[in-house]
């Protein structure tokens, strides 16, 4: 298995796998228990909702008919992609200057920032969620202060708008695109920039030329992770969205635990995965032919 | 392309109440070959920091040719520099490494494609153009990141301990092909080492620097044979410190006691001296050891230390003996490796006979 973007360090010569650093079985044994932990609580579990939704109890496909015939379904899973789509562009835009400053400033400045970043992380979801609604709610305080400030009439409706699960995620999201980036960009060498300034480049180019290539495997890395949270997603859009932004894992969460209807949310489920994976898979062929730094 | 002077006038550099930098003065001249000597710590990759602008000045000015740089960034700045590291871009091909000051400067395509092979050529590199740097070896490195600060053809090149990273053949090869390359262009080379082998058969001259000031700047000839302080003495090259009293200067000569080991005759004025040790003044005495006379004892006909080898350690093309003086000094004594004299074995008696003129006085209070 290829390592993760996150730990490539395409400047230094060939990363050695483990299995040629310590034998095979050694690696074996130390990727057991992970392995036990993955079939017990991954695939079994995935396994049987597979199973369940098309034998209930015959073989059947009824469950699957029903996502592609009412056009809710599709228009759910689309929606998920777009927010997923929206929050990582988002995520990216704020998140690359934020890793770039982290891995530049060093002392209190580093660590202020370092706290910006991380204090979030470990916050949990679901105080963060409720934290946009105190802050989104009708008299909540962006509309108090915008109506003290007389730039509207009356309360404007945030909360439970695309607007709201939107700007809750990425701001949940973040930690996750900034990590990966900010690991890769404090790892290349300042002796590159340098020379790219000595050698001619103003500070602009020395950056498109020079750090962005560089740090491209890190933006790869923080892509995927946060699109691929964002896609099954639960708590934040449950929270902070409304009907109008329904999305899979809200879907899914109504089906078991309201409905009880466990074929079909298995149904949606399998979907889920497989455009999941299908979309991993592209976004990995699509990386692999622009590798040419990426030594191994 | 031709070299030009690099000046730096009264250069320092404070990290809040820390000075690496003390204001230091000095000319480089233009084709010149200049080493900046001196131990971790002694700011000379700090100076050399400002001079390529990576690092602004506290006080101070710094001048390339007749163009004031003290505020001008690096790009500006037209000086090639070679990294410790290397710094070859590792997402680029040798060849686009080697490309990349060309385009800044914006040179048409194929004027730039024949300048990069110039410079492959120049390395001895030709045909690893398409290479990626990681697939290079360390000297190989080493020779794409000297091509790429020559290509653009600047009138100084920087270069920051360049071969730190190499072993010791390689890094003696590559000492005389930088050696000849700056000779063949005539760029003005501004070299930062800590190694003072490296500096000595490398430079035109050598500005040793200790806790940011410099200590002396001369040829390595004058550095080796006329140290100005102990430091420089004890820095470049081998040296033997010894302590002295003055006994007796009677306008042509100068005696000194070295403790109960006898005494040393001083026949001219000791040039590191501004005033002359009145009788009875502490002084250091440095000695490099193979000036050093190795004789059988009674066999000086002039003054002489007496001393017992204590141990003979044979370095091919010449033996070092320690000999221990009875005051319990210990100096190193350094004889060309005859293979048919007989040489003194450990434990023999010997007499050690110092000339007066490779003898360097230094007043107890400047140590």
């Amino acid at each position: 298995m290829p390592a993760t973007p996150v730990m490539r360090r395409p400047f230094l010569r060939g990363s050695p796998t483990s299995s040629r650093e310590y034998g095979r079985t050694p690696s074996l044994l130390l990727v057991t228990p992970l392995l036990l932990l993955l079939s017990g609580g991954f695939l079994y579990p995935v396994g049987k909702l597979f199973w369940g939704s098309i034998f209930a109890p015959q073989a059947t496909l009824k469950h699957y008919l029903r996502i592609v015939e009412e056009p809710l379904y599709l228009l759910v899973l689309w929606r998920t992609f777009e927010i997923a789509f929206i929050v990582t562009v988002l995520a990216l835009l704020l998140g690359y200057p934020v890793a770039l400053a982290m891995a530049r400033v060093s002392g209190r400045a580093a660590t202020l920032v370092g706290a910006c970043v991380l204090i979030p992380l470990w916050t949990s979801v679901l105080v963060r969620s409720y934290a946009w609604i105190v802050l989104l709610q009708r008299n909540g305080v962006v509309n108090s202060s915008l109506l003290e400030a007389g730039l509207i009439e009356a309360p404007l409706q945030l909360l439970y708008t695309r607007g709201a699960v939107v700007v809750a995620m990425t701001q949940v999201l973040l930690p996750f695109m900034v990590l990966p980036i900010y690991s890769v960009v404090s790892s290349i060498p300042d002796d590159l920039t340098r020379a790219a300034r000595n050698l001619g480049a103003g500070g602009l180019q020395a950056f498109l030329r020079i750090t962005l290539p560089l740090s491209l495997p890190g933006v790869a890395a923080g892509v995927l992770i946060t699109f691929v949270l964002s896609l099954g997603f639960y708590i934040t859009p449950a929270l902070v969205g409304g009907p109008s932004t329904l999305m899979m894992s809200t879907l899914i969460g109504q089906q078991t635990t309201e409905l009880l209807n466990w074929p079909f949310a298995g149904a949606l489920s399998v979907v889920l995965l497989l455009a999941t994976l299908l979309l991993v898979v592209v976004f990995r062929r699509a990386l692999a032919l622009n590798k040419g730094f990426k030594l191994g | 392309m031709d070299g030009m002077n690099v000046s730096v006038w009264g250069l320092g550099k404070r990290y809040g109440s820390v000075r690496a930098v003390e204001e230091i003065s000095m000319d480089v001249r233009a084709g010149e070959f200049l080493s900046l000597l001196g131990p971790s710590g002694s700011g000379k990759t700090t100076l050399l920091m400002m001079i390529a602008g990576f690092e602004m000045p506290s006080m101070g000015k710094i001048s390339i040719g007749d163009r004031d740089v003290t505020y001008v960034v690096p790009n500006r700045r037209n000086v090639g520099m070679v990294f410790q590291r290397y710094a070859l871009f590792p997402h680029m091909t040798v060849a686009d490494n080697i490309a990349f000051p060309l385009r800044m400067r914006k040179v048409p395509r194929q004027d730039a494609t024949r300048r990069v092979c110039d410079a492959l050529a120049l390395v001895q590199l030709e045909g690893y153009g398409k290479r990626l740097p990681s697939e290079l070896s360390g000297g190989q490195q080493q020779r794409v990141a000297v091509a790429r600060a020559l290509v653009f053809e600047p009138p100084v090149l920087l270069m920051d301990e360049p071969l730190g990273a190499l072993d010791k053949k390689l890094r003696e090869q590559m000492q005389i092909e930088i050696k000849r390359l700056q000779q063949r262009l005539g760029v003005t080379v501004i070299y930062v080492t800590h190694d003072q082998e490296e500096a000595l058969t490398m430079s035109d001259r050598i500005a040793v620097m200790r806790d940011g000031s410099l200590e002396q700047i001369g040829s390595p000839a004058e550095l080796y044979d006329g140290p100005a302080t102990p430091f420089v003495a004890d820095f470049v090259g081998k040296t033997n410190f010894l302590e002295g009293e003055c006994r007796s200067y009677n306008g042509t000569g100068l005696e000194i006691g070295i403790g109960q080991s006898g005494f040393i005759r001083l026949v001219q004025c000791p040039p590191a001296l501004t005033v002359l040790p009145k009788p009875g003044d502490r002084v250091r005495l440095a000695v490099r050891p193979e000036q050093i006379r190795l004789l059988r004892p009674g066999e000086a006909d002039g003054p002489a230390l007496e001393g017992v080898v204590e141990t003979v350690i044979f370095v091919g093309s010449f033996r070092t003996f320690l000999v221990r003086l009875p005051g319990g000094e210990l100096v190193h004594v350094q004889v060309h490796a005859d293979h048919n004299a007989s040489h003194p074995g450990e434990g023999d008696r010997v007499s050690l006979a110092i000339p007066g003129h490779a003898v360097r006085v230094f007043g107890q209070a400047r140590c």
